[in-house]
């Protein structure tokens, strides 16, 4: 674990950009130099990053297939649990028989939704490690801008091709301004 | 490529097909960010106070007469026999109805790549939130025995009684409970990174507190970006068919009865363009003085309006073809019935509802949007939003009230006549609505800012600053 002079953890070594094109060209440097912890902070997701960072597609996806999968079975299980097996509710005497289940498609199609969505919603935050209280970058005063217009660019200690005096360069070198090393606590 | 530089008339063509930019005035990104959550950090104006002192007014004397309806029953308003379903009806139907235009800007626009829905979104979806909590109280209390109303859901008890799931009824429970929390879902991951920004700004211990539990840690990160846009994509994927579907039940609630007027195969696209329609008369209703009042003017831009106003041209357009359509299949039909219903709608008792709110409001109104100096004129603008806002509720009434009165035996026929309840119900949720947008805005930033910050030259990956011009932040503190 590497430790500053003063006895911190180190987290990180982090850049500023002066724009989200500047952080575009930067990540595609730090990719480039082959590093795999690091990470790009922006207000706002900027088109192309995740090529540029060497992310691929997002599999939350995956969730979301099974969210809805889950939805429709739900559904098949409510309504034909009590009204075909449990209790055979016969309104106005109207047919009952294998003709009539598309009357049971609105509730197994709102239910496929609502189990998708809550799917998407926290697959979102499970795969992302949110909520969560407390992240050192949140240790650095200038990272305040990250919501506001500040673009940031960090590179993790624990990365093995991380060295203070290599990652400080190839910062430099991309354009990073405010060059600093990131507590852990 | 020849150097020679460009014909005179290419120069001109190309500044006609430029587009337009979504902010105005090269507003930067901390401009966007001041300004936006400004609005909430700031203390209250005082017509927010003025305005908020009569809307909650309004809505505590809806909660007294809601109160007194379910402490007395149902007869406290005017439903009777022949006509069961009224004002209750169709304000569920007209509320639900306006809660449409905030998912289609969220979720349709989104899916179609219309950059412009990023100024107006957040505050459409909260719209459609509010809007569906004052449409849940009317089904809700009409039930009469409001604490039976579980029995709506399908859980298990002892005398084995379950929900008829083949009823109409029981959709528009599923439909309008899932809608409400998809809703929620779609707004408040929207919410996410602007509650970061709020709290990255704020002052107060409490403000940092409340707005840090809320944002859930949310650090800007590009890993978290991944999934944050793919969900958003898959929420607004599955909110599409979602809106389509909402209204649609709401309309077998009508279209599966035998009633003439009710029983037609037209009721779910005319449902769903009418309660576009009338959604987006109220998006208007709501943003034009927002935007006036927190000088917004500069992200909610004429351009907005523009094309908000052409998509209440479409959809009352919609409506209108619908109308017609519903008097030639009546025509057709031959049914006798049919006919006398469509008749009775036009000279009957409740004529003037149909000339006034069907005709003038829902038909002829829009058409002025065809015209750009209309579209662009803010108080034209607001006219017909105001027109359509009360159009669709006649409509509303004009179908349920409209299509009971008459039944088929003259000895059955009767007339609605409101009482005091039915009228203050209405209003108190017409002041439940607006207390809950008030609220929304001074606590929540009413423009989605990190979307809206997409839409600004600067978010380009490729974007090179043109020389000599620079973007305008405020108070000087420019950001180079």
């Amino acid at each position: 674990m590497m430790r500053t002079p003063a006895g911190h953890k180190v987290y990180a070594m982090a850049a500023e950009y002066p724009s989200a094109a500047a952080l575009y060209e930067a990540a595609k440097h730090v990719r480039d130099a082959g590093f795999r912890r690091w990470d790009v902070y922006s207000p706002f997701p900027i088109h192309g990053m995740d090529e540029a960072m060497g992310l691929g597609k997002s599999w939350l996806s995956g969730w979301v297939l099974f969210g809805g999968v889950s939805g429709l079975l739900t559904a098949a299980l409510v309504e034909f649990g009590p009204s075909w097996f449990l209790y055979r509710l016969n309104v106005h005497g109207k047919p009952w028989n294998f003709w009539t289940v598309p009357a049971f498609f609105p509730i197994m199609f709102e239910l496929t939704v609502l189990f998708g969505a809550f799917a998407s919603f926290f697959a979102m935050l499970g795969m992302n490690g949110l909520p969560r209280w407390y992240h050192p970058m949140f240790n650095w005063e200038r990272f305040s801008r990250v919501t506001n217009d500040g673009f940031f660019l960090a590179i993790e200690a624990r990365d093995p091709r991380f060295t203070e005096s290599g990652v400080r360069e190839l910062l430099e070198k991309s354009g990073g301004q405010h060059i600093t090393i990131v507590h852990e606590d | 490529m020849d150097a020679t530089p460009a014909a005179p008339e290419i120069k001109e063509a190309e500044r006609q097909i430029a587009r337009i930019p979504l902010v105005l005035n090269r507003r930067n990104f901390s401009w966007l960010t001041e300004r936006i959550s400004g609005v909430v950090e700031q203390p209250a104006p005082r017509w927010w106070w003025v305005a908020f002192t009569i809307t909650a007014s309004a809505a505590t004397f809806g909660l007294f007469c809601l109160g007194y309806q379910i402490s007395t029953g149902v007869g406290t308003w005017g439903n009777n026999i022949p006509v069961g379903w009224a004002w209750d009806i169709t304000n569920f139907v007209f509320w639900i109805g306006i809660g449409h235009a905030g998912t289609l800007i969220s979720a349709i626009l989104f899916l179609l790549h219309q950059k412009w829905r990023t100024s107006i979104n957040r505050s459409a979806e909260a719209m459609t939130l509010f809007a569906v909590i004052c449409a849940a109280i009317f089904p809700g209390v009409h039930v009469g025995r409001v604490w039976m109303a579980w029995y709506l859901a399908p859980v298990p008890n002892n005398w084995a009684i379950w929900p008829n799931f083949r009823s109409a009824l029981v959709w528009d429970v599923f439909a309008v409970s899932t809608y409400f929390t998809v809703s929620v879902l779609f707004w408040y991951t929207g919410l996410i990174p602007d509650l970061a920004t709020l709290r990255d700004r704020a002052t107060t211990k409490i403000r940092k507190f409340l707005f840090g539990i809320f944002a859930c840690g949310w650090r800007g990160s590009n890993r978290n970006w991944r999934h944050y846009e793919m969900a958003y994509l898959l929420l607004a994927g599955l909110s599409t068919p979602l809106v389509l579907s909402v209204h649609s039940v709401v309309s077998f609630d009508f279209a599966t009865s035998i009633l003439p007027t009710w029983h037609t195969t037209i009721f779910p696209p005319y449902f769903v363009a009418g309660a576009i329609f009338g959604g987006f008369a109220m998006v208007l209703t709501l943003l034009l003085p927002a935007r006036a009042m927190f000088k917004l003017q500069d992200v909610i831009t004429p351009q907005h309006i523009d094309k908000m106003a052409k998509i209440i041209l479409l959809t009352g357009s919609f409506v209108g073809y619908a109308y017609m359509m519903e008097f030639f299949l009546a025509w057709y039909s031959g049914n006798s019935y049919e006919r006398f219903a469509f008749w009775n709608r036009v000279f009957g008792p409740y004529w003037w509802y149909w000339w006034v709110g069907m005709l003038f409001c829902n038909c002829l109104s829009p058409q002025l949007f065809w015209f750009r100096w209309c579209r662009r004129n803010v108080y034209v603008v607001y006219f017909v939003c105001m027109c359509v806002n009360a159009g669709m509720w006649f409509e509303r009434f004009i179908i349920i009230a409209g299509g009971l009165h008459r039944d088929f035996l003259p000895s059955s026929w009767g007339l609605f006549i409101p009482t005091w309840v039915d009228i203050w119900t209405y209003i108190g949720t017409l002041g439940i609505f607006t207390s809950l947008f008030l609220l929304f805005v001074r606590f929540l930033p009413m423009i989605a800012m990190s979307e809206v910050k997409t839409a600004v030259p600067e978010a380009d990956p490729h974007y090179a600053t043109p020389p000599g011009i620079q973007s305008i932040s405020p108070r000087g503190k420019e950001r180079i």
